[in-house]
């Protein structure tokens, strides 16, 4: 046992030092919602850049940062802010995680295109998820039974959206939980009593996304910062980015990079 | 020289068998490890028998019995329909196809295993669960009914073809002994040949259900993830594999609810644990009946 965790401490200490002799390596994780984006910006980066060398990965908001902590990423993808407790665990390890705003995002409410109900308040959309109100006539709609359908609590959408839209209350326990936006938009496209959640960039016409407070979600008000459920996509690096990290933000952040942002269906910042 | 190659090679085989069981340890080890904790940090009844699972609340809420009782539940309803289906195809490949059926059935049945679960996965996501939703008119497709179809689908090949290989090794003397006394097929059928396979019939079964248990990408799937005591097939389930799987990506390392996925990861280990010796000793005792081993 003993020599087996001397050859795997040998291995990463081999790869740590390979990752600063290749300056030109960057490793990205995190949240699904902002691996569309990373992974485009990757693609069209390393093509200009041919010497970069730029790995995305996925997992989840909490996996980037954890990632980061450790040392086994260089830029976190995040759809939410960073924790207290995180930045203390970072500390802790002698890292010091900055954020940049890449992108934003809203969260649309959709329901199935049949569903009558055409406006909800933020009111109703809180009582439909901690379950008060569990029948559409009881939301201006047709007596049908509400199926209420969620992300995985280990998404950022998850996290993003019981702060935004529930003030962290519990999400009732009879609620589908879906892995990813496209799941959740399937679903509700199958199920006629459906609501969820997703990324406004996953929106298409096979579902419908109710306005909140007769709020639309779109583009411009999530900008303007009128839509309710709207949030800010972050990438964190591990102190002031320099080198190759750096450049890959800067390169998100110029007026190339947030054209990927509206072409991958989120909100650029500029 | 010679003596000294196959030294070499004898020392090359033995180390390659003892690998997997360095891995197991290392595995059941691990497991073991981080499940402990979970005793010191929640009372232990209440984490098996609590019926409230919000592992990301401050605190966390960690009462498996939501998952527990999904995964049994799914698993019955995939064995209702795994064994009178695999069974019976195992029957027709044995009894009454000709040489050239059995020669296309088995293979086909046994291509069913070969299918990815993720494929399952879309087919039960989106073909079945709203088939099911229409036909039997609930609020959703994605419920317990729906997994234990696709699961009993899935179970299917491995109760077929080890079924097959039981009855196909009842000795021919015992069908022409139960034909020279006058039976007729069928009573030969019921009375002698399923009997004498019983055993390994119900070897295929047990290994059938401990596939269906660790199965994990199709129940995350289909079984629609809600963590509530199912009290019907019609409801959303979250059964412990997909918990697993849903989870561990987000769950913070060292925290409770990472405790909490070991230790359901460790129960599982268990259950199949059990339904693979069971099923062992089963199949040698049916070999010592026939007079086939030991």
């Amino acid at each position: 046992m003993k020599s087996f965790i001397k050859i795997v401490s040998a291995a990463l200490i081999t790869a740590l030092f390979a990752g600063n002799v290749f300056a030109g390596k960057v490793i990205l994780e995190g949240s699904t919602t902002v691996l569309p984006i990373a992974q485009r910006a990757a693609e069209e980066y390393m093509d200009a850049n041919l010497s970069a060398d730029i790995t995305v990965r996925g997992g989840g908001s909490g996996v980037g940062i954890n990632s980061l902590i450790s040392g086994t990423c260089d830029i976190a993808n995040s759809s939410r802010e960073i924790k207290d407790s995180e930045i203390q665990a970072a500390a802790s390890k002698g890292k010091s995680p900055k954020a940049f705003v890449i992108a934003m995002d809203g969260i649309a409410v959709i329901v199935n295109p049949k569903n009558p109900v055409s406006a909800l308040s933020k009111k109703q959309i809180s009582d439909i998820y901690t379950g008060k109100i569990t029948n559409w006539s009881q939301a201006g709609g047709n007596d049908e039974k509400i199926v209420v359908i969620s992300r995985d609590s280990a998404s950022g959408t998850f996290e993003s959206f019981s702060e935004l839209a529930l003030n962290k209350q519990k999400v009732i326990s009879s609620a589908l939980m879906q892995a990813s936006n496209q799941t959740i938009a399937t679903t509700v496209s199958n199920t006629k009593g459906a609501i969820g959640y997703v990324g406004i960039g996953y929106v298409s016409d096979s579902v419908k996304s109710v306005p909140i407070d007769g709020v639309t979600a779109n583009k411009i008000n999530v900008l303007k910062g009128v839509y309710p459920y709207s949030r800010p996509l972050y990438m964190y690096s591990n102190g002031e980015p320099s080198g190759e990290v750096k450049k890959f933000i800067d390169f998100l952040i110029s007026s190339d990079g947030q054209a990927i942002v509206e072409q991958e269906g989120f909100i650029p910042v500029k | 020289m010679r003596n000294y190659k196959e030294k070499i090679i004898q020392i090359l085989l033995t180390s390659l068998a003892f690998a997997s069981l360095f891995f197991l340890i290392g595995i059941v080890f691990i497991l073991v490890k981080e499940s402990i904790p979970i005793i010191s940090e929640i009372n232990f009844l209440e984490f098996l028998f609590g019926k409230e699972w919000y592992p990301s609340r401050q605190p966390p809420q960690l009462g498996i019995f939501p998952l527990i009782t999904a995964s049994l539940l799914v698993t019955a309803g995939a064995l209702s329909i795994c064994i009178p289906l695999g069974v019976g195809a195992a029957l027709y490949i044995n009894e009454l196809a000709g040489i050239k059926q059995k020669k296309i059935l088995k293979p086909l049945i046994e291509i069913l295993a070969g299918i990815p679960s993720i494929v399952y996965g879309f087919f039960g996501m989106l073909i079945a669960a709203p088939f099911i939703q229409k036909i039997f008119n609930i609020p959703t497709g994605l419920c317990a009914l729906t997994a234990s179809v696709m699961l009993g689908i899935m179970a299917i090949p491995t109760v077929t073809s080890i079924s097959e290989d039981a009855l196909s090794s009842v000795p021919k003397s015992f069908k022409e002994a139960s034909y020279a006394l006058g039976a007729n097929r069928i009573q030969t059928l019921f009375k002698v040949i399923i009997p004498a396979a019983a055993s390994g019939i119900s070897t295929s079964i047990i290994l059938g259900a401990s596939r269906i248990v660790g199965e994990t990408m199709t129940v995350l799937m289909v079984s629609g993830g809600a963590a509530v005591v199912a009290k019907s097939f019609f409801v959303p389930v979250r059964p412990m594999t997909s918990t697993i799987a849903a989870e561990m990506g987000e769950a913070a390392v060292g925290s409770p609810h990472y405790h909490a996925l070991f230790a359901i990861g460790l129960i599982l280990f268990l259950i199949t644990l059990i339904f693979n010796a069971g099923a062992e000793h089963i199949s040698k005792k049916y070999r010592i009946k026939l007079g086939l081993g030991r």
